[in-house]
């Protein structure tokens, strides 16, 4: 097959596992109004701490706080989830079996996470624009737009090799994944800066790619620092992407190879 | 239709077209993937071999070693050999546990076999399982769907992990799930609130729309009423006679074997005890006016026990 050809019909597919997912939030539409709500009175909730010191830029830093997370965890948990809901829909034997590379698929995954992860995080923001009344005249929407796009590639990569995981334990693995994630909330600096934290937890945010996400973010839009300027941040999440993307992959493909060969992608629920 | 003739001169139908020279046509990510079906199929090779297949698993009960808890292993299939040739429909029966998902799954790519070999017209399900997958469908026992989507929306889903294009895929559906009796009308309706036959038919009309070369049937027509399984059923038959799809059928109606297989091999703990025609598993079970339950009570043992039982 050749490679043009190759690449359209993963293209074709990874679209497939995207609109899939779309066509599964249509039906959950209420759980769907009621995340989103949660999701926005949580910012809100957080930004009135900033109203009470009487800080207006407190309350951005919180706000870029709390939507930036809203976004990364949603790519990491669509992401690492991804498995675990089609074991629980009992699809999971079915999709393994269709003429699919597992990149694709997961990929799929990927796009979805990204573009339900971004209307999300836009909505979310834009209602604490209109509460708060906050004015992003001084930010720099390229850089953030930047930031944001690089951010989600150490994100998809640990997300990747989380997936991997409800493969191995039915429900350990989806624990373990919950509990990745609320520890990289704690070490990462989403609503405090990191220097705040135990010595002996600031190593952790070292290692996080949410510190350097938060960093830059905040730098873009409550100073509205440019690109150029962000170079050592945006840097350490490419860097970290490449890094991660492959690493999550292998990870993911030598627990398939596991599973097939022990017999855990029979088991449902 | 898109049509193109197998080896046997039987028109091939549904997943390529050729042109009067005998080229095959398609444009888009489909063609190459398809020309490849094509060749697996001309190629003079069985359409299923399996050859020495053995699979072990730990059994669920273990005794504590310490911090270790030690399974020993069972052998859910041991040393299974046989062939399923080009366009026939062959049937594997067995008692519950015998092996007989195990061995779909393993066909499926859904497994990894601990010894032996297993090939998908010649090509081999560990070496190359993309290209197995490419010639393969499956209907299992239990339906999987995403139960709160339409049935249409599950095909369409399908279709994409096919490399389908929307307007062949729902040409397709439409016709099978037609010939199939499904009510059109419930297509729109989620998966959830289809009834167990209905949902065994939109399946079978989703593993039928790829136009696998093999069709691996494990107990499809389980839980469906008499009318139902006798619409699966000729479905079933043809596609064999009109698609050249060879068909492994796993079941426990021993009726639906009879009427549908060519050859039916008797699995029984992991093994092949006999395999031959349905007229010829009744004589091996003490002559011709014996059936296919017959011998599978004598050759799974049933028999033996429930004479001894008194039964």
């Amino acid at each position: 097959m050749s490679i043009k050809v190759r690449a359209l019909r993963e293209i074709w597919c990874s679209i497939g596992f995207a609109e899939r997912n779309f066509m599964l939030v249509k039906r959950y539409a209420g759980w769907e109004a009621v995340f989103l709500t949660y999701t926005i009175v949580s910012a809100l909730t957080i930004g009135l701490i900033g109203v009470a010191t009487g800080d207006q830029r407190l309350v951005l830093y919180l706000v870029v706080g709390a939507v930036l997370w809203g976004y990364l965890s949603i790519l990491f948990h669509e992401v690492s989830e991804c498995i675990a809901w089609e074991r629980w829909e009992g699809t999971l034997e079915y999709t393994f079996m269709a003429p699919v590379k597992r990149f694709t698929q997961l990929m799929g995954n990927a796009l979805y996470a990204i573009t339900y992860g971004l209307g999300r995080a836009g909505v979310q923001l834009l209602v604490c624009a209109l509460f708060f009344g906050i004015s992003l005249a001084g930010a720099n929407f390229l850089a953030a737009a930047v930031v944001l796009v690089i951010s989600s590639l150490p994100f998809l990569g640990l997300g990747l090799a989380c997936a991997v995981l409800p493969l191995l334990s039915r429900e350990r693995g989806s624990q373990a994944t919950h509990i990745f994630q609320a520890l990289i909330l704690l070490v990462s600096g989403v609503y405090y800066d990191v220097s705040v934290l135990p010595a002996w937890l600031r190593p952790f945010s070292v290692v996080s790619p949410a510190t350097y996400t938060l960093r830059a973010m905040r730098a873009a839009v409550l100073d509205g620092v440019g690109v150029a300027a962000l170079g050592k941040e945006l840097l350490i999440l490419v860097l970290s992407g490449v890094v991660l993307i492959p690493l999550g992959f292998a990870c993911f493909v030598l627990g398939e190879r596991w599973a097939k060969r022990t017999g855990k992608l029979k088991i449902e629920g | 239709m898109d049509r193109v003739k197998n080896s046997e001169g039987r028109k091939v139908e549904g997943r390529l077209e050729a042109s009067s020279t005998g080229t095959v046509e398609r444009a888009g990510p489909e063609r190459e993937s398809l020309v490849r079906a094509a060749e697996a199929m001309d190629d003079g090779r069985p359409a299923l071999k399996v050859d020495g297949l053995t699979k072990r698993f730990p059994r669920p009960e273990g005794k504590r070693h310490g911090f270790w808890r030690r399974r020993p292993r069972f052998a859910a299939l041991a040393a299974v050999t046989f062939a399923v040739e080009r366009g026939e429909i062959f049937g594997l029966i067995g008692m519950n546990g015998s092996g007989k998902s195990t061995l779909i799954r393993i066909v499926s790519t859904l497994l990894v076999p601990d010894e032996g070999q297993v090939k998908v017209f010649g090509v081999d399900v560990e070496g190359e399982p993309a290209r197995v997958r490419e010639l393969i469908n499956r209907v299992a026992v239990d339906a999987a769907f995403f139960k709160v989507l339409s049935g249409s929306e599950n095909l369409r889903y399908a279709a994409r992990l096919y490399g389908l294009a929307p307007r062949v895929a729902r040409e397709r559906y439409d016709g099978l799930l037609t010939r199939i009796g499904f009510d059109p009308k419930r297509l729109g309706d989620q998966v959830k609130s289809l009834s167990r036959g209905e949902r065994q038919k939109v399946a079978a009309t989703r593993a039928l729309m790829s136009a696998p070369a093999l069709l691996l049937l494990d107990e499809p027509t389980t839980g469906l009423d008499p009318r139902s399984k006798r619409e699966v059923q000729r479905v079933i038959r043809e596609m064999r006679d009109e698609a050249g799809t060879t068909v492994l059928l796993t079941t426990h109606d021993m009726e639906e074997a009879e009427r549908l297989c060519d050859r039916v091999g008797i699995l029984h703990e992991g093994r092949i005890v006999t395999i031959g025609t349905p007229a010829e598993l009744g004589e091996r079970a003490g002559g011709r006016s014996r059936t296919l339950e017959d011998a599978f009570l004598k050759f799974t043992g049933a028999e033996w026990l429930g004479e001894e039982n008194g039964g």
